[in-house]
């Protein structure tokens, strides 16, 4: 019997009709529902079903109660198994990671949920690794890579992926800091990573077929870096599933979203500080091997603040190596890298043209402005 | 009377527009010639000999040496002569093609018509009963031919050595990077020279050939006008530069007119510059490679000289080199000593071999055909004619909602242009691949990009000078009438092709090797376990 589950976070989006950049946190769902918005995750989640049902009506559907899934899935047609209880109107990002927690437990083939990063983030901290799920977009932002184009294609590939047509590939989950982007500034971070299925065509980011997967194509700049490292000289590896290639190409395990060294094929720190790495350039050799973060394209200074200033200036322009999928780059469009250290003058000294590796053997000169 | 006459005048220019072609591609889907075998089937049955012709011949299995005898029958498809005539013309209506339909959609691969009377002479007993391995003094005639293609191809790059060894546009390639790197080797710098830049518009195949060959690839990618960045190209330069491939103008349409810098530049470190003019078809008799200052060139002859493409069969390159790099051409070479035409193996600095023999005869008959057909004016005509189909049909297709030409803005393009239907794609949620299965509704073909895909949505038309006005509007047309069924129903573009053998390929197994099977025999051994 094929068992799926379905999350809805009936405040994502609410934020986007009436401005407000974003949903996230209690005072702006106030606000939003003052303004006159509506939640509209339920409508497009219940959109997403509509495929599934067509495709085999007598699946088994697991969900939230009310709006957090209830009323989506009767609405497409299913008779849901109703999970856990809530308290409508009021339900919190702990209603979606106890749902996610839940529905992991059950056991259920793949998990839905509609919402927006802020959403994706909940999914991610409360599900056991590599288990599938895929995201219905229903929020404002949507900078990860786990979210279907639209509601309708979230379904066919729910479908494709019950029926063995669909690959699970593993996205990045992505989210802006939402206090600073009402202020006017953009900062993107990697909060980690989830396992959706994957087809050409009905993913965000990853519109067109690409000739090799972008999981290939780490694999690729990893088999690069690792056949150039010198011996003795330890390499300062920024957050990101790029960088993480190469810590796996060297077996040795990567903090995703935080700042490891590795020497000589060995872990030397784990998870470092700013001042643990200049402790560290004190006593030998180094080289930064960085990738840019998110859509914005941020070489330095978001989502990897550890590698400071003091520390790039410390090891010097010519030995930071910056890698990056074909995909990666297409995706920012040929728009320069950024860098936004707080130190002008290290800003300038990136600034410019670097051989961005894309493959073994391949790169790509690619310009840095601050 | 009078007013008969007069209509009889210039016969007209242009045929009433035709409607929009309803197509419909064969709708059986042909099985696999190996799935038709019928155990103990078969096409020919020769008769017993007489006995007096065994009596003669005595066994003649007797005679072969025990290695050159097969331990099993091979594993041929088991059927008739008709079978095996009606699978052929079957699976032939399942077909698209520029004998069928308005081939403009197949961008940068430069699809125009291949004349059937130069297909008739390479059919000729006098070309196909030839064997590679004839005394010279017997092939005299088509190494006359391939000498004076070579003296053509020499005049219309500007180089001073023509190869027509290799079997096609990326054998042409690599064949040009193996003489780069022996022209370093030769100066002592083949350890010291590691890298060849190329860029993102030009084709993959440079970069492609040049890392098969052992180098490390540095793409430059498009400023914001869609040159290539010359900025990229002084911090990319150094004396590890081995050599700049690069195509002009690129998959955009767009020619540089900084081409010399870039040359200069690279020269200037001491690397080489090779023109990819895979496609010359906007630059014929218009500019040359050596004018802009390159050291080597490649032409497709099965592009911009009409031989047909092969789709992995043989098709046909030619590299052209300055006198400075000639040393290492692929052996041999074909030479003239006033008498008669011979080879020249004697060539102690060659690469080698870049495949056997001396070229692909047919192909290179026919390219010279081709040319000779239409002379030295006729050659620049076809490039003035495909530009000027080109600029047309950019002018219609421009005027549809949706879609756009980045980069180069109101400026004229070459022979072909990379378009976006970023736009459409934002209003309407139908991407441009869609777009292409649509196409096929009607009649014909459609490309995207080279990947990555630097322009989003996109789309490469490339009408060369073989299509009428009346062929440059349908196409514009097919296009104009999709885009409105995008913003209409976009469900029919979601559902595209409706008209197809096959509804739609599943691409998920494209870059999986565990799922893709190109021969029969990996088929059976991966998918039917």
């Amino acid at each position: 019997m094929t068992r799926i589950g379905l999350i809805v976070n009936p405040l994502a989006g609410i934020g986007g009709r009436v401005g407000l950049k974003g949903s996230d946190g209690i005072e702006t769902q106030r606000r939003a529902l003052e303004l006159g918005a509506t939640p509209e995750a339920p409508q497009r989640a219940a959109l997403s079903l509509l495929p599934l049902f067509q495709f085999d009506p007598t699946l088994e559907v697991f969900t939230p109660p009310l709006e957090m899934g209830e009323t989506s899935v009767r609405q497409a047609g299913f008779a849901p198994n109703v999970i856990g209880g809530i308290r409508p109107s009021a339900t919190t990002a702990e209603d979606t990671r106890q749902a996610a927690r839940e529905l992991a437990a059950r056991g259920v083939d793949l998990i839905l949920f509609a919402g927006g990063d802020g959403t994706a983030r909940d999914i991610c901290a409360a599900l056991p690794a590599q288990f599938p799920c895929l995201g219905i977009p229903a929020g404002v932002k949507i900078h990860s890579a786990v979210y279907a184009t639209n509601p309708k294609h979230a379904g066919e590939l729910a479908a494709m992926f019950l029926q063995g047509k669909a690959r699970l590939r593993e996205a990045e989950v992505l989210d802006l800091d939402e206090a600073a982007y009402r202020d006017g500034r953009v900062n993107v971070r990697l909060y980690g990573t989830l396992f959706v299925p994957h087809r050409p065509l009905l993913l965000q980011n990853q519109k067109m077929p690409s000739p090799e997967s972008e999981a290939y194509q780490a694999e690729a700049i990893a088999a690069e870096v690792v056949e150039q490292m010198q011996a003795g000289v330890a390499y300062i590896l920024a957050p990101g599933t790029t960088t993480r290639a190469v810590a796996q190409a060297l077996n040795v395990e990567k903090t995703l979203v935080g700042v490891d060294v590795v020497r000589d094929g060995e872990l030397i720190a784990k998870d470092v500080t700013q001042a643990q790495l200049l402790n560290l350039l004190e006593t030998m050799p180094a080289k930064i091997i960085v990738t840019p973060i998110g859509g914005q394209g941020f070489l330095f200074g978001r989502g990897n603040q550890q590698i400071g200033a003091e520390v790039i200036r410390k090891v010097g322009r010519g030995n930071i190596i910056v890698v990056g999928t074909a995909d990666k780059l297409r995706a920012l469009r040929m728009q320069p890298l950024l860098v936004d250290t707080g130190d002008t003058e290290v800003d300038k000294l990136i600034e410019g043209y670097f051989a961005v590796v894309t493959g073994y053997r391949e790169s790509m000169m690619y310009k840095v402005v601050a | 009377m009078k007013h008969e006459t007069k209509k009889l005048g210039a016969p007209k220019a242009v045929a009433p527009k035709p409607a929009l072609r309803r197509f419909h591609q064969a709708r059986w889907d042909e099985p696999i010639i190996f799935e038709l075998s019928v155990a103990g089937q078969r096409g020919v049955l020769p008769p017993e000999p007489e006995a007096a012709v065994v009596e003669a011949a005595g066994d003649v299995f007797d005679n072969l040496p025990e290695s050159l005898k097969r331990k099993s029958a091979p594993a041929l498809p088991e059927m008739s002569q008709l079978h095996v005539l009606r699978h052929y013309a079957r699976l032939s209506q399942e077909n698209l093609g520029v004998d069928l339909n308005v081939d403009v959609g197949q961008g940068t691969c430069t699809m125009k018509y291949s004349p059937k009377v130069n297909d008739q002479l390479a059919r000729s007993h006098k070309l196909t009963d030839l064997h590679p391995l004839q005394p010279l003094s017997t092939v005299q005639g088509i190494l006359e031919v391939m000498y004076k293609l070579e003296g053509m191809l020499k005049e219309i790059s500007g180089m001073d050595h023509v190869t027509l060894q290799p079997g096609a546009g990326s054998a042409a390639i690599y064949a040009n990077v193996a003489m780069i790197r022996a022209y370093h080797e030769a100066r002592g710098e083949g350890g010291q020279r590691t890298e060849v830049i190329t860029t993102s518009f030009s084709h993959p195949s440079n970069g492609a050939a040049a890392k098969v060959a052992g180098y490390k690839i540095i793409t430059l990618p498009p400023d914001a006008d869609g040159y290539p960045d010359f900025e990229a190209l002084k911090a990319a330069v150094s004396e590890r530069t081995a050599a700049l491939l690069i195509t002009n103008p690129e998959d955009t349409g767009i020619f540089n007119p900084r081409i010399e810098e870039f040359v200069n530049l690279v020269h200037s470190v001491g690397g080489l510059c090779s023109y990819d003019q895979a496609n010359a078809n906007g630059i014929l008799g218009i500019t040359r490679a050596r004018d802009a200052g390159f050291d080597v060139c490649h032409f497709n002859l099965h592009k911009t000289f009409s031989t047909p493409h092969a789709c992995g069969g043989p098709a046909a390159g030619a590299c052209g080199v300055t006198k400075e790099v000639a040393p290492f051409l692929p052996t041999p070479t074909v030479e003239f000593d006033g008498e008669k035409y011979y080879l020249d193996f004697n060539r102690p600095q060659s690469v080698g071999k870049i495949r056997p023999w001396y070229g692909v005869a047919p192909n290179l008959l026919r390219a010279y055909a081709w040319i000779m057909s239409l002379g030295a004016d006729g050659l620049r005509e076809v490039a003035e004619i495909a530009a000027l189909n080109n600029n047309y049909l950019m002018h219609n297709v421009l005027k549809i909602r949706g879609v756009s030409a980045p980069y180069a803005k109101g400026k004229r393009r070459v022979e072909q242009v990379r378009y976006s239907w970023e736009q459409l794609t934002n209003d309407t949620g139908v991407h441009s691949e869609e777009i292409g299965f649509r196409v096929a509704d009607f009649g014909s073909h459609y490309w995207l990009s080279h990947h990555p895909f630097v322009v989003p949505e996109p789309m490469t038309l490339e009408p060369t000078e073989s299509y009428s006005r009346e062929d440059l509007d349908e196409y514009a047309r097919i296009l104009n009438h999709i885009a409105e069924e995008a913003y209409t129903n976009p469900e029919i573009l979601h559902t595209a092709p409706h008209n197809s053998t096959i509804h739609k390929i599943d691409q998920e197994s494209f870059d999986d090797p565990d799922a893709w099977a190109v021969t029969w025999r990996a088929y059976q051994r991966k998918l039917k376990k």
